[in-house]
């Protein structure tokens, strides 16, 4: 169709309109306004999405969120370094928030909001709290394998008869806080054998719940990942976890691992008081015991907040001592690449 | 504004440049890298070249032939341009596990993109003078050669262009491909840049990229040559004659009718089943209607501030032709090839260093959105331009008018309906844009394509549903801008010059 001029007129005339009305729908939409707290979160969109509301209504404060990855967010941070609009940092696991506090950009948090978390879980200059735990478990296919075919160790599945047989996910920070633990605990030459042989065996995915998918289909007959991403699919519907049954290797192995997430508040946030008031409440036993019920089934830290039954009782993780803040995320990304995962 | 594509290529280079040579061996002399190489390789060789013979194949059988049901059959062939193909990847992926790796990422990728080819090559069959051929025909050619010899020849520079945006997407795909598990360099620097951000081994990688990107330029350049395609006249006021297909078009029908099926059919019909059966699947009608404003907002923006772009950049390749305006020209595409989260952080780092008062706005995604989609504009609207005769101008000069006026009355109603289309395909590039997105977009704006993102990567498949439908409903109009530039019902109604 060749337009006449007329028609090619009224076309670039709807173009501008359609130009103003883009430029007032954006501000109308509070795309230039400014919120009371700017968050960057790590954590699972869908609860902060379930929580966040609670807090709003109570404080009466406006938080806004921006949802990313671990490692992502943790370097963004990094990059704007003293002109970040984020307030509230908050990750999946605590490698991200040495990212972070490495760069001194944390500001030390007010007693208050680390009161009610076990001191362990906290680093010695208090720049920042954990808020929630995840237990490294090991997935099992329940037709091809039982309990007694899983190995005592997670250092074990860089053995050739796991050739084909593991799945799990290197590019998710969540693996990468696993390979820091093992790093931590076992030294960097063990590290980089054990990648080397899991790179080998390895059926390689793109998230836990693939891994999860995966082992429950019977595409392979074990996988590495976290506790919360089967029982939340058995309190679901089921069906990626019916056929399938964790392994919690305990005995303080490395494939115990308990993984923390961290919140921190950044030393440039020009809204503090809420920063710390909305911490505190994190830590709080309310906040801690709304995500204890939500649909996420991570381990709240607070230990007056406590799980549904269902789930394997934190106190008898038999996780392994590791130095929250000695997480190395850097050079587990070195050892990684040079393993050819990533 | 090609300085402004330039942000990434120099972000880049100025990194490859700090990270040394020696490091820099260390990070590519590696298998991981070799075996990136393969797959990127393969897969855009192998799609460029089935998206080439699918999209020539399906325009002559609605354009050429007598194929039953042309313009229902021309909706549909154009209608997967509304699919994105992360959403086509998600729908074969829900539906089969199986479906993954080379043989998945082949189909998905050939099925979402080979109307980039259909397209112009269509638009391209009904400009071409009938006579032409007949003049072939006459001179005792058979259909078969006339169309080997006197057609594909004039299809070239459509096929061409078409050609190169499926590579240079495909080059930059990141969605579909991380859901269908076939790492390639796009995939494998966006889990590099998850891991370190700015770290030496993805921009290593990325670096690699760019160069794939120039190869690829380059051979359509050297493909294309320099020939020119603007005719004076439109020709006889009639379409070309129809190649009667007898007995053989009910194969192909049904060859057609399968095309549709796998492209359109599927997708829609996994989405329904998962807004349907989804145990997740969840309407929250407020944050739905918010990221749809956004997105449209966004798209809308970005598809006037591109074309506009492009506007400039065509004219200077095409009616002011020497090396300067094409290396111009070429430079807006090298960034395409980049992936969103490359031109991403390069925004970031260079916004925080040079502008920090545009971090983190509407008008910086903006600029990302014009970096990446320029080349889609550009393409479309050198199509329209090339066969706009210069000497028109010339009349119009020699009559009185201005540049400006000339430009006005004579040029821009002439190109109109390529700007449109340029348009078009950018809104629709924006409104599924996911990379870039998630790392500049203001705080608190999500868009159709993020939310879809985040549901279906937690396998939350029915609550993924909702965004998908809303991701093709929004790019549905701008399919059918596209479609309706070239349509069979409006190729009588040629303009007389």
């Amino acid at each position: 169709m060749t337009p006449s001029p007329r028609r090619a007129t009224t076309r670039a005339s709807v173009a501008l309109a359609a130009t103003l009305l883009t430029a007032s729908t954006l501000s109308g939409c509070g795309v230039f306004g400014s919120p009371d707290l700017v968050v960057y979160n790590a954590q699972h969109e869908q609860l902060l999405d379930e929580i966040v509301p609670l807090f709003e209504e109570e404080s009466g404060l406006d938080v806004e969120l921006r949802n990313g990855k671990d490692l992502e967010m943790a370097n963004q941070i990094v990059e704007e370094g003293g002109d970040s609009p984020a307030d509230v940092f908050l990750t999946e696991n605590s490698p991200a928030m040495s990212i972070v506090d490495n760069e001194g950009l944390f500001a030390e948090l007010p007693e208050s909001a680390t009161a009610s978390i076990p001191e362990q879980y906290v680093p010695a200059d208090r720049t920042w709290t954990g808020f929630l735990a995840r237990s490294t478990v090991a997935m099992y296919n329940t037709d091809t394998m039982t309990e007694a075919d899983m190995p005592a160790s997670i250092l074990d599945f860089a053995d050739p008869e796991w050739e084909g047989r593991v799945a799990f996910s290197p590019t998710g920070a969540d693996f990468q806080a696993i390979v820091s633990a093992v790093l931590e605990l076992e030294g960097e030459e063990a590290t980089a054998e054990w990648l080397a042989g899991l790179e080998a065996n390895g059926v390689i995915v793109q998230n836990n719940l693939v891994v999860m998918q995966s082992v429950d289909s019977g595409e392979v007959d074990a996988g590495i990942a976290y506790h919360y991403y089967w029982y939340r699919d058995r309190q679901e519907n089921g069906t990626d976890s019916d056929s399938s049954a964790l392994h919690f290797f305990g005995n303080q192995d490395p494939g115990a691992f308990l993984s923390i997430s961290g919140a921190g508040i950044l030393d440039s946030s020009e809204n503090k008081e809420a920063a710390e008031e909305f911490v505190t409440w994190l830590t709080g036993t309310e906040a801690q015991q709304a995500m204890a019920e939500s649909y996420a089934l991570e381990y709240p830290l607070n230990p007056e907040a406590s799980l549904a039954p269902e789930v394997k009782p934190f106190d008898e993780l038999e996780p392994p001592a590791v130095d929250v803040a000695a997480l190395n995320g850097p050079q587990v990304t070195e050892l990684m690449t040079a393993a050819g995962l990533l | 504004m090609a300085l402004l594509a330039l942000v990434p290529l120099v972000y880049v280079a100025s990194y490859v440049v700090i990270i040394g040579p020696v490091d820099l061996w260390e990070l590519l002399a590696r298998p991981r890298i070799a075996e990136l190489l393969r797959n990127t390789v393969t897969l855009a060789v192998v799609c460029m070249a089935a998206t080439a013979v699918l999209g020539v194949a399906l325009a002559f059988l609605v354009e050429r032939t007598d194929l039953p049901g042309r313009r229902l059959w021309h909706g549909l062939l154009v209608a997967p341009l509304a699919v994105p193909a992360f959403v086509n990847g998600y729908a074969w992926v829900s539906l089969d596990r199986s479906i993954n790796g080379f043989t998945g990422a082949f189909m998905v990728v050939t099925l979402s993109y080979y109307p980039l080819v259909y397209l112009p090559v269509v638009a391209m069959l009904r400009r071409l003078d009938p006579a032409l051929e007949e003049s072939a025909w006459s001179l005792g050619h058979s259909r078969a050669r006339t169309f080997r010899t006197v057609v594909l020849p004039q299809l070239r520079p459509a096929v061409l262009g078409g050609a190169l945006l499926v590579g240079l997407h495909l080059l930059a795909e990141f969605g579909a491909l991380s859901l269908l598990r076939f790492p390639t360099f796009t995939t494998a620097i966006y889990d590099q840049y998850g891991s370190t951000f700015n770290g030496g081994a993805a921009t290593a990688m990325a670096g690699v990229l760019v160069l794939l990107c120039l190869v690829l330029l380059l051979a359509e350049l050297r493909l294309r040559g320099n020939r020119r395609y603007a005719r004076l006249g439109r020709g006889a006021a009639r379409g070309a004659v129809r190649v009667a297909l007898g007995h053989g078009r009910w194969p192909l029908l049904a060859a057609v009718g399968a095309v549709v099926a796998l492209a359109v059919g599927v997708p829609a019909f996994s989405l329904v089943r998962w807004l349907a059966v989804g145990t997740s699947t969840e309407f929250p009608v407020a944050e739905l209607v918010e990221a749809l404003v956004a997105t449209v907002a966004l798209a809308l923006a970005g598809a006037v501030v591109t074309t506009l772009a492009a506007i400039p950049v065509v004219w200077l390749a095409v009616r002011h032709r020497g090396w300067a305006s094409t290396v111009i020209e070429r430079s807006t595409y090298v960034a395409n090839a980049l992936p969103g989260i490359v031109v991403g952080l390069a925004l970031v780092v260079a916004s925080l260093r040079l502008v920090p008062a545009v971090y983190q706005t509407a008008a910086l995604l903006v600029a990302a959105y014009v970096i990446l989609f320029l080349p889609r504009a550009v393409v479309t609207v050198r199509a329209g331009l090339e066969q706009a005769p210069t000497v028109l101008d010339d009349v119009a000069h020699s009559l009185g008018h201005g540049p400006l006026a000339t430009a006005r009355r004579v040029t821009l109603p002439l190109i109109a309906p390529s700007l449109g289309a340029g348009a078009a395909l950018v809104f629709l590039a924006i409104s599924t844009e996911l990379t870039a997105t998630l790392m500049l977009s203001p705080i608190g704006t999500s868009t159709l394509a993020t939310e879809f993102w985040s549901a279906s990567s937690e396998l939350r498949y029915g609550a993924a549903a909702p965004y998908a439908l809303l991701l093709v409903l929004v790019s549905i109009p701008a399919t059918v801008l596209l479609m309706r530039t070239d349509s069979p019902a409006t190729k009588t109604e040629r303009v007389p010059v």
